[in-house]
């Protein structure tokens, strides 16, 4: 390039206009729930989860029995008229059953989430940001935590405390934050060299501000990919540990513990009706779960979003 | 030099550690910059030139303390730079910013662009709140945006654009000093000079100094009064833009000014190349960092490194570092470039 050649060039074009921007105003949020929608599987099931969230809320409502109402002459009575679902060997509604424990499992599923995911960014935030020995020191300890072999911990834990719902959600808080925080210390190390964090730096914001306000947008995309796959796996989870008779106590009904009460010869060959609607809900809830986590995904990258 | 320099470093070192082995111990130092000075006056523009890896970057981060200089001293208006606690620091940082390279790394693509104008203005407490919105818009105005173009996200807008952008944020705290860092290398060219002659204006404008990095010298010969060349770490000439371009003295500076394309058919083309890579700066040359390239290349030069001096007949100002210059002069002249035979050896 020349001196002259530019002197040349910079006197005709006109300064900078909004001529070459995109002519439609977009913002961050529009362009995300957009791409989301355009994922056909994602929205599947997000409107099957919004049923089923919306059926366990509405559960009291929706509910044609009690749930615990034990009524012996209906037991394993077949789907009828009374009983939608058919009734279980203690003569309970499955209907009304599968919508409170819709209830207890959502809520485990969610809470867990929480738990692990706020220790997981909070964790991997400080190990990111501030590198050197903090790092070491926490990134040691989550090879700790991760190399437990975590199921039998887990049933060790729940058998020596009472297996209540909080009682679980702060023991799977406890052992699966370790793939959160790995997940936002990554981001961290890439973000905080990224040249609007320095920028940040050189306009003399704390560190506090960089942190939250900067680089944390920033990396929150996997996280609530992560967060909403990880509430799949709580009620996968919660229902094993409910099989092996270590998860919520009857008669609180969970998905879980209504699949662990049917498991008898018996009743899977006469009341096929039993096992197989729990079952199918989890199913449903988990696989749901996997479609708006794979579709977050995409509608979350930001390659997708820079034009 | 009569002015007092705004800004001045002497010695400033950067040095990156390279570990490894069990216990992380540092085996060896990447020697990014090394043992450099220079000051720059009120007003003016001092460039930094150099190819990739010869320590610019890092000398624009370290003047900022955004990468921590390893040794030297940086005054800032009178004042040692250097010695300011964190919190201080953060006071000061408005009276020296930086433009970086990459427009669409460097704005936060989450953030409108009036919320990153009016963090900065926030943080330094440099405008009340009332008079923030107002100086939004007059800040789009004087980088040549349309104020209600505040109102959108970073990825709505051109390289440009952005670059432009960026330039409000740096102007927004009302700085003394701005870096320049590979400003305007990333944008085509007619978008280069359209920002570079708004960071000229600006200048005037508003009173600002640069420290302009770049490896173009098209760039630097039409935004500078100053020029630093710098090879591996060290500055090897440093001079006013006319001796530097029409009399340079390093080996270097004569091969890089002979590497601008001359947009002439029939002028015979001279240039030198230089033969091979750059050394790496982990295990730089002894004596004359550039001997392993230097056509003129002698003992003296692998066993002592040459400091920067003037000779006779260099404007006052001009510096350059290498053993033989006079020898060069007396048989080649001044020209900017080196006759063939010479660099073809």
């Amino acid at each position: 390039m020349n001196t002259n050649e530019m002197k040349q060039k910079a006197k005709s074009p006109p300064p900078a206009s909004g001529a070459e921007t995109l002519s439609e105003h977009e913002s961050m949020f529009r362009i995300i729930t957009k791409k989301f929608f355009q994922n056909k599987l994602a929205v599947l099931g997000l409107i099957i989860l919004l049923v089923i969230i919306s059926s366990a809320v509405l559960a009291p409502w929706l509910a044609t029995h009690d749930p615990n109402a034990q009524s012996l002459t209906d037991r394993l009575a077949p789907p009828s008229a009374d009983n939608w679902l058919g009734a279980d060997h203690l003569g309970r509604d499955i209907y009304s059953r599968i919508l409170y424990a819709g209830q207890m499992s959502l809520w485990v599923g969610f809470a867990a989430m929480l738990s692990a995911t706020t220790i997981g960014v909070v964790i991997g935030s400080i190990a990111g940001f501030f590198g050197g020995w903090v790092d070491a020191v926490l990134m040691r300890i989550v090879d700790i935590i991760i190399s437990f072999p975590s199921i039998f911990l887990l049933i060790t834990i729940i058998s020596v405390f009472r297996p209540a719902p909080s009682m679980l959600i702060v023991v799977f808080g406890l052992l699966s934050w370790t793939t959160t925080a790995r997940l936002v210390r990554s981001e961290f190390l890439s973000f905080k060299e990224r040249e609007f964090v320095l920028a940040a730096r050189t306009l003399g914001l704390p560190t506090r501000r960089i942190i939250f306000g900067h680089i944390l947008p920033n990396a929150i995309g996997p996280v609530i990919v992560a967060a909403t796959l990880a509430i799949g796996m709580f009620i996968i989870a919660e229902s094993t540990l409910s099989f092996l008779g270590l998860g919520i106590s009857p008669p609180t009904a969970t998905w879980g513990n209504m699949l662990s009460d049917s498991q008898d010869l018996t009743i899977f060959l006469t009341a096929w009706y039993y096992p197989f609607f729990p079952g199918l809900m989890i199913f449903i809830t988990v696989l749901s779960f996997n479609f708006v986590g794979d579709g977050l995904r995409d509608a979350l990258d930001p390659r997708v979003m820079e034009k | 030099m009569t002015t007092t320099p705004l800004f001045e470093t002497k010695n400033l070192k950067k040095y990156f550690p390279v570990k490894g082995g069990i216990l992380n111990r540092t085996k060896a130092e990447v020697k990014a910059v090394d043992d450099i000075s220079f000051a720059i006056n009120p007003g003016e523009t001092l460039s930094l030139v150099g190819e990739s890896g010869c320590g610019k970057s890092t000398t624009g981060r370290a003047v900022l303390r955004l990468e921590e200089p390893t040794d030297g001293e940086i005054t800032f208006n009178g004042e040692d730079f250097r010695s300011l606690s964190k919190s201080e620091l953060r006071d000061k940082r408005k009276d020296m910013q930086i433009i970086f390279q990459d427009p669409y790394a460097s704005l936060n693509p989450r953030q409108k662009v009036k919320q990153i104008l009016d963090e900065a203005m926030a943080i330094q407490g440099v405008v009340p709140k009332k008079d923030r919105p107002a100086r939004i818009r007059e800040l789009m105005d004087v980088v040549g945006m349309r104020p209600h173009q505040a109102e959108r996200y970073p990825h709505e807008f051109s390289g440009g654009q952005r670059q432009r952008i960026g330039i409000a944020r740096a102007l927004s705290v009302d700085p003394k000093l701005i870096v320049c860092d590979e400003a305007v290398s990333a944008l085509d060219v007619s978008t280069q000079a359209q920002v570079l002659n708004l960071l000229r204006d600006l200048q005037r404008k508003y009173d600002l100094t640069y420290l302009f990095i770049s490896h173009d010298l098209g760039v630097v010969r039409h935004i500078s009064d100053r020029v630093a060349v710098m090879y591996l770490g060290k500055i090897v000439e440093i001079a006013d833009k006319k001796s530097l371009f029409d009399s340079p003295r390093h080996p270097y500076t004569r091969a890089l000014l002979s590497a601008i394309p001359v947009p002439d058919p029939d002028e015979k083309s001279e240039r030198i190349v230089i033969e091979g890579d750059v050394p790496s700066p982990m295990d730089p040359p002894s004596g004359c960092r550039f001997h392993t390239r230097c056509p003129f290349a002698t003992d003296i030069c692998k066993q002592e490194d040459p400091e920067l001096r003037k000779t006779g007949d260099m404007a006052d100002d001009h510096q350059a570092a290498c053993h033989h210059m006079e020898e060069i002069v007396a048989q080649y002249g001044t020209t900017p470039t080196l006759p063939e035979e010479v660099g073809n050896e």
